[in-house]
């Protein structure tokens, strides 16, 4: 899978969830934000220190022995479409911040199955990732550390001994490490907890964001749970203390999954069946909607109340309803009445092909 | 009460500063004390997130250390001044973080609890962090070895810290 596949598929690697806790987390995301020494860091780059930045990356990339970075295929935002770059965001591998930028001076980085990404020239010189499906944080973090060290084998980082990794922002600074989880936690909104458990993961130092990260709202009952911390705690304990967390929040979702099949059987049922009822026949439909009835079908999945459909597709649909992918699968470029009509129609076309 | 700055608008900033134990109490307007002082009066955007992020940089005033730190006018190697960082809440270069180390103690401390760094250090640019820490266990290790009255690998391990001592020097 070249970068091209990557953008003309709606599939990628972190959608890949069939067992375990996987119905409940749905991917986890490990991300370090690395810096060139001495290199002004990107908010103040001009056009000199930029393509310095951009070359000494592209140069690691291109010389690199390690068997991780040389497989990464790497291209410039001037060489993307808009619609393009917004899919990359789309499918969680570039911040949806930056994607209106065509700038020469920032780059992406892609392996073959989207597992892995690094952007350049972002909010820090190069911010790489790891994102893989289910609850698995320690294979994204040690994922990620062989990149970093490929990486490092060429680039001179800023690193200081008393404040670890330097990055643009102080609230990266340090190990330079967010970690994250995606939930899908309808059962504990359902019951009327969620309030109350967000405001308790607030207090642990964990910080609660929508499906898109920073600046999203939590929509269809998904959630990405993060650390805020950076700085005096190492990156495993940082991980272990995530999955901790994780852990508990899918031991209370599972319960009261299991309390509302036995005491809410038919309300439970009736929510599901009408949530696939609409998604199967409905003609025009908003993104926020789809992302609504998604949560409840889901839910149905992973009881087995509807048979039938995989958790993959289901993935696969949340990304293939997004702007940027409707249009590429449109061919065109589409206005909001538009694009719900052909939003109606993908799920339609996905939904009943898997019935 | 009018601003001691232009006398003209009414003072609606009134700032505390401690030099020396001495208290110096100044009344200004938002333009001059902007101007004065570096603080962030942007009534239109006061909660953005640079801002919020500069207002961690900013509340060093009425600290008693305040006046034994000179505060570098600006950045070497790229130019920021510390006015800047707290106006946008990020710094420009790796060389800030040396340049106002003092500076970012306070704000690190608020950030993250702590501002000392636990956890992976770069093979390349961390080779002397990595030496210090192997000195640093070899130094454990010479005084259990005294402790045991085991001098002679005592005295073995005395010449590897020297060692590598030199190495850092």
């Amino acid at each position: 899978m070249s970068i091209n596949d990557v953008l003309n598929s709606s599939y990628i690697k972190w959608m890949d969830s069939e067992e375990g806790n996987r119905d409940i987390v749905i991917s986890s995301r490990v991300r370090l934000a690395r810096n060139l020494n001495k290199i002004p860091f990107p908010h103040l780059l001009d056009q000199a220190n930029g393509e310095k930045c951009l070359e000494q990356i592209r140069d690691a990339w291109k010389k690199s022995s390690g068997s991780v970075l040389s497989s990464m295929d790497m291209v410039t935002f001037d060489q993307l479409s808009a619609l393009d770059r917004q899919i990359f965001a789309e499918k969680h591998l570039s911040s949806p911040m930056y994607a209106a930028s065509n700038s020469s001076l920032r780059a992406i980085l892609v392996n073959d199955n989207g597992s892995l990404s690094a952007m350049v020239n972002e909010e820090d010189h190069l911010r790489i990732q790891c994102l893989l499906p289910g609850l698995q944080l320690g294979e994204c973090y040690s994922r990620v550390q062989e990149l970093d060290d490929e990486f490092e084998q060429k680039l001179d980082y800023a690193f200081d001994e008393n404040r670890g990794y330097l990055t643009s922002c102080p609230t990266n600074v340090g190990t330079g490490m967010r970690a994250s989880v995606m939930l899908h936690l309808p059962a504990i909104q359902m019951t009327g907890q969620l309030n109350q458990i967000l405001q308790n993961i607030g207090q642990l130092g964990l910080a609660v964001r929508g499906l898109y990260g920073e600046g999203s709202e939590p929509v269809g009952n998904f959630f990405q749970i993060s650390n805020q911390i950076t700085l005096g705690q190492a990156e495993e304990d940082i991980c272990n203390y995530l999955q901790t967390i994780t852990e508990q929040l899918v031991e209370q979702e599972s319960l009261l999954r299991e309390r509302l099949q036995t005491d809410m059987k038919y309300q439970l049922e009736d929510k599901i069946g009408r949530a696939y009822g609409i998604l199967s026949n409905a003609r025009v439909i908003t993104s926020d909607e789809a992302l609504t009835l998604f949560s409840a079908v889901r839910l149905g999945v992973d009881l087995r109340i509807l048979k039938g459909i995989s958790l993959f597709s289901l993935n696969e649909l949340m990304v293939a309803v997004r702007p940027a992918h409707l249009q590429k699968r449109g061919g065109r470029e589409m206005d909001t009445v538009e694009r719900d009509i052909k939003r109606a129609e993908v799920i339609k076309e996905k939904l009943t092909f898997v019935q | 009460m009018f601003c001691e700055e232009c006398k003209g608008k009414p003072a609606t900033v009134h700032l505390t500063q401690v030099f020396n134990g001495q208290k110096i109490e100044s009344h200004l307007c938002e333009e001059c004390a902007s101007q004065k002082s570096g603080f962030i009066f942007d009534s239109v955007n006061k909660f953005s997130i640079p801002n919020l992020l500069g207002g961690m940089f900013g509340a060093n005033y009425s600290m008693q250390n305040v006046s034994t730190i000179s505060i570098p006018s600006k950045c070497p190697n790229c130019g920021m001044r510390f006015i800047d960082i707290r106006q946008v809440g990020k710094l420009g270069c790796s060389e800030c973080y040396k340049v106002y180390e003092q500076e970012l103690e306070a704000p690190l401390r608020r950030i993250h609890g702590n501002s000392q760094h636990l956890g992976k250090i770069p093979v390349r640019g961390g080779e002397k962090v990595l030496i210090r820490k192997q000195i640093e266990v070899l130094k454990n290790k010479l005084q259990e070895a005294v402790k045991e009255e085991k001098y002679e690998k005592a005295a073995e391990i005395r010449d590897q810290v020297k060692q590598m001592e030199n190495k850092l020097s």
